[in-house]
């Protein structure tokens, strides 16, 4: 078999980013400016999901077509989310 | 010869990478599962703003923020546990496993905590909902309900994905004591792995989503 073990220092290097996002996403909460506040919210959020995807869930080290699979939920939802709002905010 | 390997596939490690790409598909379709109730809050925060400021407000952040560090770390113990199969740690692997069981009922316990202080508190939708406190802001308290609405409905969700998770792991850690698993053989821990990860992620976005509006 020719599995790829991951270090457990990725690991914990990994875990321990995904910590200080979690410190970095409350402190930021803080800012009063409404659509900042939501672009950093969502930008952290998004870093630690690909954090956990390409390590955690070994995206990173697995084969194209498992990538694909990954990337086209993703695709899939920004379909869903285009389309719906292009609708909802070009309506006023 | 691998006794796991099905007549259909020409070697464990094709088996393998069918399996993953199997659960794959899988998350993805829960991908848009998630998607529309995230849609659909996407849709309403646009239209009140203000509204869903003040019903993130009245959510405890510490119970979410305690309960993002619990899960991020139960994602932590479920990568060594699959990592322990990997290397053939049996006990290893069964510990690590326990612990993400764990954690994985730490957080559902919280969760249940914060949903009794939304039923004292009269936040849970339906007739009984109620602002306690008057707003000096012009927000209609039906469209905090609409808030709490889409708390309930994304936090519920999840929370039964984690109950669904729970169980998952405890069959995968039975198996593993058991002695079901070994380093050629581990694909029930890794796919529960998978599960546990992504039901995470999801988290993640609903931490912000939910607790941190201004």
């Amino acid at each position: 078999m020719t599995h790829h073990i991951v270090p457990v220092k990725t690991y914990a290097f990994v875990f321990a980013a995904l910590l200080v996002l979690l410190a970095l996403t409350v402190a930021a909460a803080q800012i009063e400016n409404e659509v900042l506040n939501l672009l950093v919210g969502l930008t952290i959020a998004v870093s630690k999901a690909a954090l956990i995807m390409l390590f955690f869930m070994h995206l990173r080290y697995n084969t194209f077509v498992i990538r694909m699979a990954a990337v086209a939920g993703f695709f899939w939802l920004a379909i869903l989310m285009t389309l719906t709002m292009s609708d909802y905010l070009s309506r006023m | 010869m691998n006794t796991h390997l099905a007549h259909h596939f020409d070697d464990a490690d094709q088996q393998f990478d069918a399996a993953r790409l199997g659960m794959w598909i899988f998350l993805a379709t829960e991908i848009m599962f998630f998607g529309g109730m995230f849609v659909g809050y996407t849709i309403y925060r646009v239209n009140y703003p203000q509204a869903f400021a003040v019903g993130s407000s009245h959510l405890q952040l510490v119970a979410g923020t305690v309960n993002t560090a619990v899960l991020l770390l139960s994602s932590f113990t479920m990568a060594l546990a699959v990592r322990c199969s990997q290397t053939n740690r049996r006990t290893g692997t069964v510990f690590l496993l326990a612990i993400t069981l764990l954690l994985g009922v730490v957080f559902l316990g919280i969760k249940g905590f914060e949903y009794t202080e939304k039923f004292a508190t009269h936040h849970v939708p339906g007739e009984s909902f109620s602002l306690s406190e008057p707003h000096s802001s012009p927000v209609d308290p039906q469209h905090v309900e609409l808030f709490f609405s889409f708390y309930f409905a994304m936090t519920g969700f999840h929370a039964l994905h984690m109950i669904i998770g729970v169980a998952l792991v405890t069959i995968a850690a039975t198996q593993a004591w058991k002695k079901c698993f070994s380093a050629e053989y581990y694909t029930p821990v890794e796919i529960t792995g998978l599960y546990w990860h992504f039901v995470d992620i999801v988290w993640v976005f609903l931490f912000p989503l939910l607790y941190l509006i201004r």
